[in-house]
């Protein structure tokens, strides 16, 4: 495993932000890419000032970005719009500007009488809790096995990371199982939120980040830590996670989204439709409610994870190219 | 035993307690059952009974692996054709974006972050087969002839991988990005002094210094493909005519489907015939390429 851009596993900061982390592109006037010391891409400033290459390339970044919004934006701007239309307009001119008019009860009518807000609050309830459980996995075995180093740690730690090797998909029937007779319980967990939320907490790649931090902090902290009488307790509480929020930033963010978009395990272990998660109530809704009504429950549904990715979005894409170099 | 409670041995252990227990009950516990169930007859009834290879063999006579491991096969094939040249090409070209870069990978990534099953949904509707469907508006601007989409067995995979490249081509733009800003910018100064043009800069150093990551993105989309769930259970449920049933869906129903459900023995014996043929896949693809990646 290599990591290729110097982000914020590597370079252990101290407190807040990474010092490598990229600045805020200030708009227009800085030329420069912002992460980058040379200042200089493939193409060199005399080539940027060639009259055919420079030209060439600002037509392909400009068309680039025309088929970035197209392909990209475009579909959610329609999304929008369709869901505030009436439904006939969109059957009949899904392409046409709101040709009878805007119908803003669909959001009404999709969060109230379809119910969406119950199924929205259940994917916000099965989002917080596997993003919890994800965290204090991550955290306490990250702690134990990066800086309290028991003998047997190396073995678990190898243990935990051969999970990654194992496809989801040879798990799906024995976890059910598990899950329909959990061993020490002895109570099923179908139905119960807990079905979701343990079963997200067993996450590898969670514990290879928190280790990996946790591993580049400087130990000189945690020792003068001890000798001021600190327990690992305090340790770990008051010493290593105000440390860590960088890698808690990157952690959560994977967390809260995969469980919001996950749709298989919750609808084979939550049958009861009044705790179902968005995602697995949308699909049965389609069948059974009009078009305009549907588009506005799509819309309530996208909302949170690109409204979290807008506000988080250096965080997003920092986790998007972390596990890319995590897996090369 | 009271020296390692001193030293802290049972506070290390607390702290390793949730990840022993989540793992081992969530992760460890159930992928040894899988090698055990593949050998059983469960049915949550009576003690499971050891069937030996019968699993197996209900999996290999099904008459539909056949036409599932061939439709996997070519959904991974087309999403490789569209999903793997289109996000470097993207990648390349924003990593030499001066101005608004972040406005280009936020709009590329955006689709990765709305919920797969919205995305499904939604595309959904695009894919209305009549000719006031959105596509076939769009394509009746071009003068294209109206496309029955999702309805027809010739190309309803085709429907299925577009929307499938559509939602996962932003994360793979975002990996390359960053292993493109990783290039040493010297590698450029040093190909202008021998006269190189941008072009051959791209070819000769670029695509050179991104070996490693394009080689590693290459098997994992195939893994990830081999394993499509979501579009045919949703968009089709692996119709019209089969056409779209995959490997997974044929899992999933001999395992949950109304009809012939239940049987959690052949969809264990399925799903790790599928891991180990990755797993075999893999291995070759390393001990192939490794040559490439090194040199």
């Amino acid at each position: 495993m290599t990591m290729v851009s110097p982000g914020p596993v590597t370079v252990p900061p101290v407190a807040g932000p990474p010092p490598t982390d990229p600045a805020p592109a200030p708009r227009g006037g800085r030329r420069r890419r912002p992460d980058d010391e040379g200042g200089r891409g493939i193409v060199s400033p005399g080539e940027w000032r060639s009259p055919v290459a420079g030209t060439l390339l600002r037509l392909a970044h400009a068309v680039l970005l025309i088929g970035l919004l197209v392909v990209g934006l475009g579909p959610l701007l329609w999304l929008v719009k369709a869901s505030l239309s009436h439904t006939q307009d969109t059957l009949r001119d899904p392409m046409a500007l709101f040709p009878s008019g805007v119908d803003w009860a669909n959001l009404a009518t999709a969060w109230s009488e379809v119910h969406v807000d119950l199924y929205f609050f259940n994917s916000m309830a099965l989002a917080a809790g596997s993003w919890l459980v994800q965290l204090v996995v991550a955290t306490t075995g990250g702690y134990a096995l990066a800086v309290l180093r028991p003998r047997y740690g190396p073995v678990l730690y190898w243990l935990v990371l051969s999970t990654l090797f194992v496809p989801a998909v040879v798990l799906l029937v024995p976890l059910y199982l598990t899950i329909i007779d959990p061993p020490l319980i002895g109570v099923s967990l179908v139905d119960s939120f807990w079905a979701v939320w343990l079963p997200a907490g067993a996450n590898a790649f969670n514990v290879l980040l928190a280790k990996r931090f946790f591993d580049n902090l400087p130990r000189e902290v945690f020792e003068a830590a001890r000798i001021d009488g600190a327990g690992p307790l305090r340790v770990f509480w008051s010493v290593l996670l105000p440390m860590s929020r960088p890698i808690l930033g990157v952690i959560s963010v994977f967390a809260f989204v995969t469980a919001w978009k996950d749709f298989l395990w919750p609808l084979l272990v939550l049958r009861d439709p009044d705790i179902q998660p968005l995602s697995v109530r949308l699909p049965t809704l389609a069948r059974s409610i009009e078009l305009d009504v549907l588009l506005a429950a799509l819309t309530i549904s996208a909302l949170i994870p690109v409204a979290l990715f807008l506000v988080f979005q250096r965080t997003f894409l920092r986790s998007a190219g972390l596990s890319g170099a995590l897996k090369g | 035993m009271l020296t390692w409670i001193r030293r802290g041995g049972l506070s290390t252990l607390l702290f390793l307690l949730p990840l022993v227990v989540v793992f081992g009950v969530f992760s460890w516990w159930p992928i040894v059952r899988a090698a055990v169930m593949s050998v059983q007859q469960t049915n949550l009834v009576t003690a499971p009974v050891f069937v030996g290879w019968e699993n197996f063999e209900t999996v290999f006579t099904d008459p539909l692996l056949g036409t599932a491991v061939r439709n996997t096969a070519f959904f991974a094939l087309i999403a490789l054709v569209f999903g793997y040249p289109i996000p470097l090409v993207a990648a390349v070209l924003m990593s030499e974006v001066r101005r608004w870069r972040g406005l280009y990978s936020a709009v590329a990534y955006l689709p990765v972050v709305v919920p797969p099953v919205v995305a499904v949904l939604m595309w959904k509707v695009f894919y209305d087969p009549r000719p006031e469907g959105l596509f076939n508006t769009v394509l009746g601007w071009v003068g294209i002839a109206p496309q029955s989409w999702l309805q027809s067995a010739d190309t309803a995979m085709g429907s299925l991988v577009l929307e499938a490249t559509w939602a996962a081509a932003g994360g793979t733009v975002i990996i390359y990005l960053a292993a493109l800003v990783a290039v040493p910018p010297e590698l450029y100064d040093a190909a202008e002094v021998d006269g190189a043009s941008i072009w051959r800069k791209v070819w000769h150093v670029t695509l050179p210094q991104l070996r490693g990551v394009l080689l590693v993105t290459l098997i994992l989309q195939i893994i990830g493909t081999s394993q499509v769930f979501l579009e045919p259970f949703l968009f089709t449920g692996g119709g019209p005519a089969n056409s779209t049933i995959t490997v997974l869906l044929l899992i999933y129903d001999y395992a949950f489907s109304s009809s012939l459900g239940g049987d959690y023995g052949a969809a264990t014996a399925l799903s790790l015939v599928l891991a180990v043929f990755l797993a075999l896949l893999s291995a070759l693809y390393f001990r192939l390429t490794r040559s490439w990646s090194t040199s």
